[in-house]
């Protein structure tokens, strides 16, 4: 990849010969806008970077299943609050050989003397090897409708215990319920942002061609929202829902619960791109032409801004996660058996367990990876789309 | 000026009639009204309410008539009396529990935006003065980090340290002996030293957000000609950058306060959950959670229009400080 990207870096060799470089400025003329935008954006190295990442998060998002090495509510009473295991590549045996065999080590139980609790200890004798596309506990379908039952990596008897992040509360794997999670979590910003794209194209959208009274009053709307605390408001929308509806139906509330909040953001943006494109030349003679209403709206207008749009929901999807996880973890948010980052950051909750098994601490990580990475990619995008940028 | 305060005040009815509006209906999303939940509260306590005690409260609280007729008294009784209602999980007026958790919310919202503002000021006129300085890629990526971090889990990694590591629960404001003590030199030390926590953890994106900003600002003035002037007028470096450049970046600077103030009050929730901190937020989780509405509705009103308020005042101090802003 960094191969590719000094090539497209640096069209022009050291020592250029004219052909070279009437081909080279030939190719910045004819280059469409997206492509001029990606030239630009692969010269971000950050931005590249975090774009691999933020793909390689949604992998995870579609193959879950394959890559946690349980299925998402298996449980384990005897594992609770089991440690994490350390991977080991070489495996000695008995008589002193030394042979590649990915392994870890099974746990055997003793109770400390004094505060009478449970202590896990790694047990040298109890070798669990490890595998690559070993067998689950269950099958499962990848999609939805591909049927398999293998798993990327996990111990080869699925039966054994394989606890690379510890176990929580319930002798739940850590490491696959993050997995699990994964998908909820990074689907929830990803819908939550859709439905305040389609709120904030279709009233900023309004607003900024139609102006006048309706344009006051959408304004108006936004600034009182923004002005108030989103938190307390979004605590109280959802303690509001019935405590009876199924886990697709809370997951969608929430989804529109934090959209309530995050079209604003996208409304201004796309009000502001209306409002001077409005006055370009390009839609003036195009109106002259007898191009109707709907035509400069969609044809010409929402194309010459859909770059700037990209960026800015790029950019309002971390926020929607943070806003996910925080409403999760104060438990108002998804509930198990849902699970999301901030589920599983809501057993962390409470620092006498943090300080019995701080692994479980592990579930931010993934927030603020994603969240990072995110940032980035919008940050790159919003660069690479000025024109008059360096 | 004056002029300019008004229209700013009169703006703000509105606003302040729609939150009142907005909180209302999230007291009315659940099922069930008060009278229900209060005939059961003092049903399980082994009282029976009487008919004329019943039929006095349904008129009290218009229930039974429609929605606005009952915003109408509900709103009307809060601006009179400065009646909330009635809190069901704590079998007290609401009224009585507030007014204590409000005004600590306030204290620690307050000192955090003036943290914020310090810090940020400093380290953000330090990143400009130091541009592409080992120190000003650590302050940006430190930035990143307070952005990306959402601030609940930074109060959770430090508690979790100041457990592991030196055996001490920093959660609360006061220490157990001091819960209840009146004050003395004792607990205002005890308090201070609580104090500075939960400000910190709340001021961390804010204060990444607002060293962005500065720089930034300070950046575009620093290589203006009227800073070269003064320089070559032999200005000494550190009162010039102070006097001018910093002043007019200043501004932009300030007017950041208008987001920032509801975001760190919605921080400041969370934070105080895991915190345990007296302030509001774990009373308005606990009522969310019992459904004691009247309780949770006032908090959201009460919340809101602080939050509101304190937004006008930046905006008026903004004002004070830029003529620019008074005339348009």
């Amino acid at each position: 990849m960094t191969i590719q990207t000094r090539q497209a870096m640096e069209p022009l060799p050291a020592a250029p010969e004219d052909a070279d470089i009437r081909q080279a400025e030939n190719r910045l003329q004819v280059a469409n806008q997206w492509q001029l935008m990606w030239w630009r954006f692969r010269k971000h190295r950050v931005a590249m970077v975090a774009t691999v990442i933020t793909i390689l998060i949604y992998l995870v998002v579609i193959f879950a299943e394959f890559l946690a090495s349980v299925p998402r509510d298996h449980y384990a009473a005897d594992y609770t609050f089991a440690p994490p295991q350390r991977v080991r590549f070489i495996h000695v045996d008995e008589t002193g050989n030394r042979s590649f065999l990915p392994h870890v080590l099974g746990y055997t139980v003793e109770i400390e003397p004094q505060a009478l609790r449970r202590v896990f200890v790694s047990n040298e004798e109890d070798v669990i090897p490890l595998g690559l596309f070993v067998k689950g506990l269950e099958p499962y379908k990848i999609l939805g409708f591909i049927p398999a039952d293998r798993h990327l990596a996990g111990p080869r008897d699925p039966t054994k215990p394989f606890y690379l992040l510890g176990a929580d509360r319930l002798g739940q794997d850590l490491f696959s319920r993050l997995i699990h999670g994964t998908r909820v979590s990074m689907t929830i910003g990803l819908l939550g942002v859709i439905a305040s794209l389609v709120l904030g194209i279709v009233l900023g959208g309004v607003s900024g061609y139609f102006g006048g009274l309706v344009d006051n009053i959408i304004q108006r709307s936004i600034e009182f929202i923004r002005s108030i605390p989103s938190i307390p408001l979004w605590m109280g929308l959802s303690a509001a829902l019935p405590d009876d509806w199924d886990a697709i139906q809370r997951y969608f509330a929430i989804t529109v619960i934090l959209s309530i909040v995050g079209w604003t953001g996208l409304a201004r943006v796309v009000r502001g791109k209306f409002l001077s494109l409005r006055e370009e030349d390009f839609i003036t003679s195009a109106r002259l032409d007898g191009v109707p209403e709907k035509g400069l709206i969609f044809r010409y207008m929402l194309p010459s801004f859909t770059s700037h749009i990209i960026a800015s929901v790029t950019l309002s999807i971390p926020g929607m996660i943070i806003a996910e996880t925080s409403l999760s973890f104060l438990g108002l948010g998804l509930r198990p058996p849902v699970v999301s980052w901030g589920v599983l950051l809501r057993d962390a909750q409470k620092v006498q367990t943090l300080a019995n098994a701080p692994w479980l601490l592990m579930a931010a990580v993934p927030v603020i990876v994603a969240v990072l990475a995110l940032n980035y990619v919008g940050d790159g995008l919003r660069d690479a789309m000025d024109p008059y940028g360096r | 000026m004056l002029q300019y305060i008004s229209r700013r005040v009169l703006i703000m009815i509105p606003t302040l009639f729609v939150i009142s509006l907005l909180s209302f209906g999230i007291i009315q999303l659940p099922p069930g009204d008060y009278l229900t939940f209060y005939v059961a509260e003092l049903a399980a306590q082994g009282e029976e309410i009487s008919q004329e005690r019943l039929a006095q409260l349904e008129r009290q609280y218009g229930l039974g008539r429609p929605w606005y007729v009952q915003y109408f008294l509900w709103i009307s009784n809060i601006l009179t009396e400065g009646d909330f209602g009635r809190s069901f999980t704590w079998s007290k007026p609401v009224n009585e529990l507030i007014w204590d958790r409000l005004g600590f919310t306030m204290l620690i919202t307050t000192l955090t935006v003036i943290f914020v503002w310090i810090v940020a000021l400093f380290i953000g006129k330090f990143a400009a003065t130091h541009q592409y300085s080992l120190g000003d890629y650590f302050t940006t990526f430190i930035g990143f980090i307070g952005l990306a971090v959402p601030n609940f889990l930074l109060a959770l990694v430090l508690l979790y340290y100041a457990l592991i590591l030196f055996d001490l629960s920093p959660a609360g404001l006061f220490s157990p002996e001091y819960q209840d003590a009146p004050w003395t030199w004792g607990k205002w030390k005890d308090f201070l030293a609580h104090l500075w926590i939960p400000i910190v953890i709340l001021g961390t994106a804010g204060t990444a957000g607002g060293i962005r900003i500065m720089r930034a600002n300070l950046l575009d003035e620093l290589h203006k000609p009227y800073v070269t002037t003064a320089r070559a007028k032999g200005v000494k470096e550190s009162a010039l950058i102070w006097r001018y450049p910093v002043r007019v970046a200043l501004n932009p600077f300030i007017s950041t306060i208008g987001w920032t103030l509801p975001e760190l009050v919605s921080g400041s929730i969370i934070v105080s959950v895991v915190l345990n901190l007296p302030t509001t937020g774990p009373l308005l989780l606990g009522s969310l959670m019992q459904q004691d509405m009247f309780l949770a509705g006032a908090f959201i009103m009460l919340i809101s229009v602080l939050t509101v308020i304190g937004t006008l005042i930046s905006d008026i101090l903004l004002a004070w400080l830029d003529p620019r802003i008074r005339v348009t």
